[in-house]
């Protein structure tokens, strides 16, 4: 069992590092859509620290929701998909090994990104520090969730736009407690009673969304 | 099924549902507009005015039985969703699809009516508070789900589709509820409540039961005859609808 979810990790891995510009894409719009909002809103450092926080996880929102498109699209197109369903195997457990593998690919790269976005809008140490937990703890759940959209909307026309309308909603507990997390620090609140709830969301969406994600692709397959 | 015990999955065939429906449809009818007219009465001639918010707190009374029925129609759209993909019963779906526009309605006049009591109280239209927040976010969640249910054509799966992401959503619903509590903001606390005597006089409270109870009959009317509809649409091309079609035509 642990065998096949290995399997997919390193498959889907190896796919995304021979197609390397999928993973670019989603990193280079998360940095250009942070660094247009000094340029819309102005380069006074007082408002740029401010709105960091928000704009890192709106920006990180986004960018996930891109990428989601690509998580089952690919292996539905050549039939794969349908493969995999007929494996013996867990459905949510190969779902697991998709979102993790696509969450290395997509999450990651910003979470690993984020602080020297942070320097850049004047964050402090402390405030980086937090952001970095913070982005680790939701991004997971970005993609956990996003796979329910995602499988839901398989092979639908108009997939794209009607994916953002079904998962953003859904995203927006993380975005409140992931920049309040970081807001708090700033303020000197402490930012503890957000990043446990963040965490309580964390392990929620990792117990319930493969299955909900699983329930969805059967339906897509139908 | 114990004797004596009505067999409830008798109307979960289409056919028996179109019947039933038929019945209720003018009796929620007939009770929606005897309990608007009476609550509207009472909103306006009996409740008294207000010491603190004058007259303007009287949009209370339909923003109120609004925003309950907003979330309420949300669960009980999760309840028939469950029930579809548990018991797989098609007119669980339907009655999921045909819920789900009145659910929108009563959300988008709570946020409305929201912004128009929230002008004089508050000096502003609208303020990002949690609860206010969370309506919206509902808002979104029912456009969501008719946008998936209407973008897929197969109506077998656009039904589980639907239903799958209103199980999903549901836990939007509690968020909502405790939202009051957890961000403690600008909007006031609940003012009724099981375990404590309610703040606000008698009278204000039976008319907001009364509309609340208009609002749940136009509810059920409203949703029983656009189940009708699709029940029609979707089985159209068994006898019992060419049937009954037929008979209109020549009766």
């Amino acid at each position: 069992m642990f065998t096949a979810f290995q399997c997919i990790i390193r498959r889907d891995l190896l796919l995304a590092l021979r197609r390397r510009s999928d993973i670019f894409t989603t990193l280079f719009f998360f940095i250009i859509v942070v660094s247009l909002f000094p340029l819309g809103i102005g380069p006074d450092a007082d408002t740029l620290r401010l709105i960091a926080p928000g704009i890192m996880w709106v920006a990180a929102l986004l960018a996930s929701m891109l990428a989601l498109e690509r998580l089952f699209a690919n292996d539905y197109a050549d039939g794969s998909l349908e493969q995999m369903m007929l494996t013996p195997q867990p459905l949510f457990l190969l779902v697991l090994g998709k979102v993790v593998a696509h969450w290395l690919v997509t999450g990651l790269p910003l979470v690993l990104i984020a602080p020297l976005l942070g320097v850049q809008y004047d964050l402090s140490v402390e405030g980086v520090e937090i952001l970095l937990i913070t982005l680790l703890l939701g991004t997971p759940v970005l993609s956990l969730i996003g796979a329910i959209g995602a499988a839901l909307t398989l092979g639908v026309r108009g997939g794209g736009v009607l994916v953002s309308l079904l998962v953003l909603p859904l995203y927006i507990p993380v975005l409140i407690f992931g920049a309040g997390a970081v807001e708090a620090s700033v303020s000197g609140l402490g930012a503890e009673g957000h990043i446990y709830l963040l965490a309580a969301i964390f392990v929620m969406a990792l117990c319930f969304a493969p299955l909900a994600a699983a329930a969805a692709l059967r339906l897509s397959m139908e | 099924m114990a004797s004596g015990s009505i067999n409830w999955f008798k109307y979960s065939a289409p056919s028996n549902f179109y019947v039933l429906a038929g019945r209720i449809v003018p009796w929620a009818a007939v009770l929606a507009v005897v309990l608007g007219v009476i609550g509207l009465y009472l909103s306006f001639f009996v409740a008294p005015t207000d010491f603190r918010q004058g007259e303007g707190y009287r949009i209370m009374f339909i923003h109120v039985p609004a925003a309950w029925m907003s979330m309420f129609i949300y669960v009980v759209m999760a309840c028939w969703a469950a029930v579809g993909l548990v018991m797989n019963t098609r007119v669980s779906f339907m009655m999921v699809t045909a819920l789900a526009p009145t659910g929108a309605m009563f959300t988008f006049i709570a946020l409305w009516t929201g912004a128009l009591w929230g002008k004089p109280m508050w000096g502003a239209w609208w303020v990002w508070d949690a609860r206010l927040t969370s309506e919206l976010i509902l808002l979104f969640l029912y456009i969501g789900f008719m946008a998936l249910q209407s973008s897929i054509s197969d109506s077998r799966r656009a039904d589980r589709a639907g239903a799958l992401l209103v199980l999903v959503g549901v836990v939007n619903i509690p968020i909502i509820y405790y939202s009051v509590k957890w961000w403690n903001t600008l909007h006031q606390g609940a003012s009724i409540s099981l375990d404590a005597a309610p703040t606000m006089a008698a009278i204000m409270l039976w008319t907001l039961i009364v509309m609340t109870l208009a609002c749940w009959a136009y509810t059920i009317a409203v949703a029983y005859a656009r189940a009708r509809c699709i029940v029609l649409e979707r089985e159209r091309n068994t006898t019992w609808v060419k049937e009954l079609v037929g008979d209109q035509k020549h009766g």
